[in-house]
């Protein structure tokens, strides 16, 4: 097993997923195989060769700085679980 | 009553034109399919009637008024990965099963500009992360052929309803086979465009670099004329190519004499089924009597695409994923204590099992100290798929293999050991790590398992592919064939 339940468990938390306890082995199984796949890759040598970034070798397009959109907040806060006053609620964070 | 669901879409745009159907009568005709026969395949998640029937009035306005394009009034169905304002977008996921899009894909809008009625949202792989529809929140698909096996993914839920005929046609997005693979699987023509063909805006994003929609169908016709409506610049999505569209059906009748196959070993090699390589080898066979050439090739990295592709694809992905946060939009869970346990609930409880196998394993290859031994090196071996494909290009026009190494197999075989569902799109990854433009044309059966035939083209060459997937067609009628339970 190249990972084992501690690092399961730190991926997840990195990851921000709530991982319950009982599913810890099967993702530490799964995840072990998925990285062995992976590892085949070191078998091929890539020194000196550029990663590559897109397709056609293409650049980011730059536009002009000026204002495209309009403000949709309330369109977009009436699908949100919770808002007051055009803000977003979340559980407390500052005592 | 007329059999409508044998006729493709360009048959129907005749008819329509032509005023001997109306698009609200055609509309209806699909919606009592989708009615009477969707039970047993699970291919829609969310039928959309009403919406459908007054696109569908407005569509015979202007048919009536002679402004109508050569798509005005066709019904189809939309991947429910494309943003649709105001009728829920769930990607597949209990996290936005709440979903009301606030806004249209652009693909959306292009279609709704070309005069196409939706008629729903077509079931999927949870954020299309699967090659058989099996993660879907929503249940598995089946596939019409054997309503015991898959469909494949994922877009499992296009191929199945185009496969039953349930809908004429239906948009599906690849980003290592998700069109290719299931239109294989389900015996229909699919393609998938050069990356940057296709606008991503407003398609939920799963691998940012590899994604790309196309159409899937019954004929290579059928997909020119839907590609001629989906492909343009967008200035909303900063990866699109600004390109000019040329007409997809303006070389569909070009004669293949001196075209050149390339046929890479890879392809024809260990795990393929030897029934599928004979199916191959006589739809080669068929080309060969159309004058085309067949040329062996190598595409020797492509070994590792499959690995490549399991670093790329996760990467990208935790990072889109991210944004699903339990706070702005979608899924969230019931009384968090604070913060942290509303971020870490909701998106344990939101997202199913691959989904977040892909997520942590894409965290884990960017996390500290392992970026050079994963993402970077797997950029730089895609790099040296990519300079294969060149290479081959070189000495021939088109690419073709099996798009799958077996027809589809059954519900529940592979969804326990991921990488054997992995290695189901062993031949698909590369032409998405090249960013290439690729197909799969129906090419026969194998014990009434539909086979398709993979074509891969040059940048941009979607006409090319078009014409030599149309010339097969008009020369068999594989892609004819509908399973006797829907026909």
């Amino acid at each position: 097993m190249s990972l084992d339940a501690d690092a399961v468990k730190k991926i997840a938390y990195l990851a921000r997923l709530k991982i319950d306890e009982a599913d810890v082995p099967g993702y530490v199984n799964n995840l072990s195989n998925i990285i062995d796949l992976v590892e085949q890759m070191s078998a091929v040598d890539t020194e000196g060769v550029l990663p590559m970034s897109h397709p056609m070798d293409a650049v980011q397009r730059l536009r002009e700085d000026k204002v495209t959109e309009t403000n949709q907040r309330e369109i977009f806060q009436a699908i949100a679980p919770k808002t007051e006053d055009g803000l977003y609620l979340v559980p407390q964070v500052i005592e | 009553m007329s059999d409508y669901h044998k006729k493709t879409i360009a048959e129907l745009s005749a008819l329509l034109q032509a005023g001997e159907v109306s698009s609200v009568e055609l509309t209806q005709y699909f919606l009592d399919r989708i009615k009477s026969h969707d039970e047993k395949l699970n291919s829609f998640i969310t039928v959309t009637d009403e919406l459908a029937l007054n696109a569908a009035k407005e569509a015979d306005e202007k048919i009536k008024n002679g402004d109508a394009g050569p798509l005005t009034g066709v019904p189809i169905a939309h991947k429910d990965i494309f943003c649709t304002e105001g009728v829920r977008t769930s990607c597949g996921s209990k996290m936005l099963d709440n979903f009301i899009s606030p806004y249209d894909a652009t693909v959306v809008t292009k279609m709704k500009a070309a005069g196409v009625v939706m008629l729903g949202k077509t079931n999927m792989d949870e954020f299309a992360m699967g090659s058989s529809n099996e993660t879907s929140y929503y249940g598995a698909v089946k596939n019409p052929w054997d309503t015991d096996t898959v469909p494949g993914g994922s877009s499992g839920g296009s191929a199945s309803a185009v496969g039953a005929r349930l809908a004429p046609a239906a948009t599906g997005t690849d980003t290592g086979g998700s069109i290719r693979q299931p239109a294989s699987m389900c015996g229909i023509t699919g393609i998938k465009p050069t990356y940057g063909r296709v606008s991503r805006f407003g398609m939920i994003a799963f691998a940012s670099s590899l994604d790309q929609a196309g159409p899937m169908a019954q004929s290579a016709e059928d997909c020119a004329l839907l590609l001629n409506a989906m492909a343009g610049f967008d200035e909303r999505d900063s990866t699109c190519i600004d390109k000019e569209v040329p007409d997809y059906t303006a070389d569909l009748d070009k004669p293949l004499a001196g075209l050149r196959i390339g046929l890479p070993k890879e392809y024809f090699g260990e795990g393929l089924n030897a029934e599928v390589e004979k199916v191959i080898r006589g739809a080669l066979g068929e080309y060969k009597k159309l004058g085309a050439e067949l040329i062996d090739i190598e595409l020797p990295n492509s070994g590792l695409s499959v690995p490549v592709y399991y670093v790329v694809a996760p990467a990208e992905c935790s990072a889109n994923l991210s944004r699903f946060d339990g706070v702005r939009y979608g899924y969230r869970c019931e009384n968090p204590v604070d913060l942290m346990d509303l971020y870490t609930r909701s998106r344990g409880e939101g997202f199913g099992a691959e989904v977040k196998r892909r997520i942590m394993i894409g965290t884990y290859a960017l996390s500290s100290g392992y970026y050079d031994a994963y993402y970077l090196k797997s950029q730089q071996l895609r790099h040296k798929i990519s300079d294969d494909f060149k290479d081959a290009f070189e000495k021939v026009d088109v690419i073709m293999g099996p798009t799958a190494p077996d027809t589809a197999f059954k519900i529940g075989e592979k969804s326990d050991d991921p990488i054997s569902m992995y290695l189901s799109d062993i031949y698909t990854i590369a032409v998405n790590l090249a960013g290439l433009p690729g197909m799969s044309v129906p090419a026969g059966f194998v014990n009434g398992m539909p086979v398709g035939l993979q074509i891969t083209g040059n940048y941009f060459k979607e006409s090319q592919l078009l014409n030599v997937a149309h010339q097969y067609q008009k020369n068999t009628d594989w892609h004819r064939a509908i399973p006797e339970d829907f026909s």
